[in-house]
């Protein structure tokens, strides 16, 4: 009787998701015990576990251990990605609770989700199989499903979580077709063994099944990060789900998408690389072009703010269309800034608006300026990022990002890049005019800043702000990231 | 004193933190406060003038490594040569005059007009001294934005539409001159260059097409600050909605951005393409000095018409910048800090006027010298300066401008533009005389103050510099000289490349086939491959250089 044998496997590369996993399932146990009452113990907790998180994950920068037979990995890829959604996390912990409080949705269950859905994008970025990071979108999916349409007493909610639903789990279909057809051709899901098979045919791009997988692989991670033509869900889902999930949405998911994309793109495909980078040149360019004419015609903050961050993953897919070092590190860098950045413009969308989501309209920010010079000075400050003024990291992200496209000779697709960012220019300052230069006889006495959302305004401030000024201290580790993938 | 440039530079950001800490109810400590930082920030400027020596050499150097990561390395390598630290001395010499003409002009939100003033102050003053492009490139966009609040915020009635137009308008010139710059950097990777440092990039030699391509993307960035017809179109509108001081600013150093571009990166970086687009250059400066010219003597506004006069300036700036001669570079220089002092004075003029009327329309006006004889006598002198008078400012640069360009390739140009500087004549002797001269029949002129003691001493700097600068130019000529020299030998083209200009290749129809027959063929055979072309470009450069052999 031969003995089943169970491979050694090293529990240190999913660690976090470990402790993650288990305090969201804490959570959920202490809500069930603790029906009521308040919430906001749980959003503490929850930050805490985030920061004790972070420093786990820290803690693993600079090694590489595979585990669970290569199926996943711990690098500095994967520990970068992970910092970038425990960021976004935590600004969206940060910012939940005052916000589900005032629009009566404060349930417990909202804080495990959140985690979960870190779990799922962690996943996704330390996955090397095609299974792994299949687990893993799903179960940022689902989650985040439930997060969309988590107040359910609010249609827009409902109908944004419905929406995402169904043409989320649309997409996925597409990519697990094209993540079978891809083992069809070479009888692996293994990202390194699939690079392997694929590296050693003599002609990659003839073979059609391949190529098809690799499509529809694409296809499917484009509608995860909202890339035009398959962003059509975007606006309306972020209209509707509640605010700091739509922050938390745009960063989050978004960053996850291009984890997996890049690990999958670069490990497995770098053979079919002329191929894949001539389908993401018009994908960058359309997403860009898409996203940042449509948000010049939108009234409300929130619709700006989703048509706009189309238009910030199309800048991100111009660094991947570029694919080459300075590129790449352009995506991490720019991926942790847009966190920052457009968590922080958020939770001021959050401050500024009342109960029910009124008061959400552009036209509704006159006068901030003066009346609460703090708030729109932060404002400011992300629009400025947003729109890629220096000095600030959002600035230094598309520098990278379109360096990327200029040093691999797309020169025009970085013109484009370029132009698109004068275009959003005003959109960006169309908020600032209302807030400085209109006069309005409001007075924003509903405007209360809780200390939890002024931490996550100040954490997201410097982290807008320090690194478009000493980049450095961020590249260098965006750089390694890349490096040993 | 090793940093003395950037004490110069980053004393108003200080300034800024101090500002912060004062209320904003008292209005006087923040008003004294910015004037006091910028006339330190001004003195500091001339300690700096005073240990500046003259020779072609960057100054007051400073570089330590900023930013590292990966293809890219950028610096804070910042210095002044001849021509950067006169406008310098420009920024800091026009703040404390823009900070004292908004004591009674701007009543609400006094603290953060005084924070965008000094933050537009580091601003300027970090884009001239910038010697990394990269760093350059940071200043020129962070200057934008206590710009466009100070239309947007203390502006007229159509200011929003006037601030937004500003800022899209320099914003989509830069951005493509970002994409220029990060090629450039490229390009000079490939020739072993490693960081942003300007100076090593002199030395680059690019392909013609490479060059019309850079050329093109900076040149666009900078026509649109400086501005050239047709990209014109946003100074109107900003000059008419911005408050005095932002005018001023604007016009004395915000526009001069344009042209310092030109003379720093576009020319002596991309010196053949400059060459190859001189004369479409030329036609637009032209165009813009005499249709802004006529424009602006059909305007209604006093401010309008300033800041067209301002368009065509700038266009004669433009002529003798791409004179690429000693004498029209000079005088292109000049005539930048002559319009600085000119035309931010008659942007005070104006603002003086308005402050106490509260219109700018020129048919409000009229005889108020007899009410106003300061104001008349001061505004006179301005106006001449502008126009261009012997023994004012304005006719030293406005001469070497002419005298430059006629002598270079641009002769044709130089006699169409000269019509300008009479044409200037018409439109501003004629507003001064329908302020100031004939009946004082509105009532309510007739109850006008003449200038108070504070009015006076923001005019008085500026009505001495005209005179100073007009009568004695020689030290200012003196320091800038061996920068210009220096920029006019980068600028001056190669052989191998002189080729490709029609206008010189007719000039050498006789020398050029000799130069590139073989070598064993009788009479190219005894010289060198490479002299021919040599002496065959000294025709067309000499005379450039040195155009006194001439008279």
């Amino acid at each position: 009787m031969d003995m089943i044998l169970i491979p050694a496997v090293n529990m240190t590369p999913i660690l976090p998701e470990i402790f993650l996993s288990v305090l969201a399932m804490a959570l959920l146990l202490i809500n069930v015990f603790n029906p009521g009452g308040q919430k906001s113990y749980l959003a503490y907790v929850s930050f805490i576990g985030i920061v004790a998180t972070a420093i786990l994950v820290g803690a693993g920068w600079g090694s590489h251990i595979e585990s669970f037979s290569g199926s996943v990995v711990l690098d500095n890829f994967a520990t970068f990605f992970k910092m970038i959604f425990l960021v976004a996390a935590g600004l969206a912990v940060l910012i939940s609770d005052s916000y589900m409080e005032r629009e009566g949705c404060n349930h417990g269950e909202l804080y495990p989700l959140i985690l979960f859905t870190v779990v799922g994008m962690m996943l996704m970025a330390s996955g090397t199989d095609l299974m792994t990071i299949f687990l893993g979108l799903e179960v940022m999916s689902i989650a985040l499903y439930v997060l969309a349409g988590f107040n359910r007493a609010n249609k827009k909610s409902n109908e944004a979580g419905l929406k995402y639903f169904l043409l989320g789990s649309f997409s996925t279909g597409f990519m697990l077709y094209g993540m079978a057809l891809i083992y069809g051709a070479t009888g692996t899901t293994r990202l390194y063994k699939i690079a392997a098979i694929v590296g050693q045919m003599t002609l990659p791009s003839a073979n059609i099944l391949l190529v098809a997988g690799m499509l529809l692989m694409m296809t499917g991670f484009a509608f995860k990060v909202a890339a035009a033509p398959f962003h059509m869900w975007t606006p309306d889902v972020y209209e509707g789900a509640p605010t700091p999930m739509t922050a938390f949405m745009s960063a989050g998911p978004k960053a996850a998408g291009f984890a997996a994309l890049l690990r999958i793109f670069l490990v497995a495909l770098p053979t079919l690389q002329v191929e894949w980078s001539q389908v993401l040149w018009v994908l960058a360019a359309l997403t860009m072009t898409v996203g940042n004419i449509t948000a010049l015609r939108q009234d409300n903050i929130k619709r700006v703010l989703a048509y706009s961050s189309i238009a910030h993953a199309g800048y991100a897919l111009v660094g991947f269309t570029a694919g080459n070092g300075t590129g790449t590190a352009g995506i991490l860098f720019y991926m942790l800034s847009y966190a920052f950045m457009n968590i922080g413009a958020f939770a001021i969308v959050i401050l500024v608006s009342k109960k029910g989501e009124t008061n959400g309209n552009v036209s509704d920010f006159a006068g901030l300026g003066f009346k609460r010079p703090i708030l729109a000075l932060a404002m400011t400050l992300f629009l400025f990022s947003l729109a890629g003024v220096p000095p600030a990291a959002g600035f230094i992200g598309k520098f990278y990002l379109f360096s990327g496209a200029i040093q691999k000779g797309y020169i025009w697709l970085a013109v484009i890049g370029v132009l698109n960012s004068a275009a959003s220019v005003y959109y960006y300052l169309r908020i600032m005019v209302y807030m400085y230069f209109k006069e309005s006889t409001e007075d924003f006495a509903w405007v209360q800043l809780t200390a939890p959302v002024a931490l996550a305004l100040i954490i997201a401030a410097a982290g807008t702000l320090i690194p478009g000024i000493v980049p450095s201290i961020i590249l260098q580790y965006a750089q390694m990231a890349v490096k040993l993938m | 004193m090793s940093n003395v440039l950037s004490l110069t530079t980053f004393l108003p950001i200080l300034g800024v933190l101090l500002l912060l800490f004062i209320p904003k109810d008292s209005k006087g400590v923040l008003r004294n406060v910015t004037l006091a930082v910028t006339v330190v920030t001004f003195l500091v400027s001339l300690i700096m003038l005073a240990g500046f020596q003259t020779n072609a050499e960057f100054q007051f150097v400073e570089n330590v490594p900023w930013i590292a990561a990966g293809p890219f390395i950028m610096r804070y390598n910042i210095g002044i040569d001849g021509i950067s630290i006169w406008l310098v001395i420009l920024t800091t010499f026009i703040m404390p005059i823009a900070v004292l003409s908004t004591f009674t002009a701007v009543e609400e939100k006094v603290k953060e007009y005084m924070i965008c003033l000094l933050l537009l102050e580091t601003g300027m003053l970090g884009a001239f001294i910038s010697l990394d492009l990269f760093l350059f490139y940071i200043f020129w966009e962070v200057m934008l934005i206590p710009m466009y609040f100070m239309i947007g915020i203390w502006g007229g009635k159509n200011k929003i539409y006037a601030a937004v137009k500003f800022f899209i308008y320099t914003m989509v010139g830069s951005l493509l001159m970002l994409v220029a710059l990060v090629f450039l950097y490229f390009k000079g990777m490939e020739a072993g260059i490693h960081d942003f440092g300007l100076i090593q990039f002199y030395n680059l030699k690019l392909d013609m097409a490479t060059q019309i391509w850079l050329f093109l993307a900076f040149a666009f960035a900078f026509a649109i600050k400086v501005p050239m017809f047709p990209l014109h179109t946003w100074l109107p509108d900003a000059h008419t909605e911005a408050p005095t001081a932002g005018s001023v600013i604007l016009a004395a150093v915000l526009l001069k951005m344009g042209t310092y571009g030109y003379v720093r990166f576009a020319i002596p970086l991309f010196p053949e393409a400059a060459h190859k687009f001189a004369p479409l250059i030329a036609t637009l400066a032209v165009i813009g000095i005499i249709y802004a010219a006529l424009v602006a003597m059909v305007q209604e506004d006093v401010k309008k018409l300033v800041a067209y006069s301002s368009v065509a300036h700038l266009g004669f700036v433009m002529l003798g910048v791409f004179a690429f001669n000693t004498e029209g570079i000079t005088g292109g220089m000049l005539q930048m800090l002559n319009h600085g002092i000119s035309t931010g004075a008659l942007f005070l003029i104006v603002g003086f006027i308005y402050e106490r009327r509260h219109t700018r329309l020129i048919t409000d006006f009229g005889g108020l010298s007899k009410q106003m004889p300061v104001f008349a006598t001061i505004f006179m002198i301005v106006t001449f300066s502008s126009v261009g008078l012997p023994g004012t400012n304005g006719f030293v640069g406005e001469f070497l401008i002419l005298l430059g360009a006629f002598e270079s390739q641009l002769r044709w140009f130089t006699v169409v533009a000269t019509s300008g500087v009479i044409l200037s004549a018409v439109y501003m002797l004629w507003v001064f005389q329908r302020v100031m001269f004939g009946e004082l029949d509105n009532p309510k002129n007739q109850k006008l103050l003449d200038l108070n003691g504070r009015e006076i001493a923001i005019m008085v700097p500026l009505v001495v510099m005209i005179f100073v600068m007009g009568l004695y130019p020689k030290p200012f000529i003196d320091k800038m000289d061996p920068a210009i020299k220096k920029l006019v030998a980068q600028a001056r083209i190669t052989p191998a490349n002189a080729q490709m200009m029609p206008a010189v290749n007719q000039m050498q129809m006789p020398g050029a086939p000799q130069g590139q027959m073989p070598a064993g063929h009788q009479g190219g055979g005894e010289m060198p491959t490479g002299h021919p072309g040599m002496e065959n470009s000294s025709p067309q450069t000499s005379p450039a250089v040195n155009p006194h052999n001439a008279k």
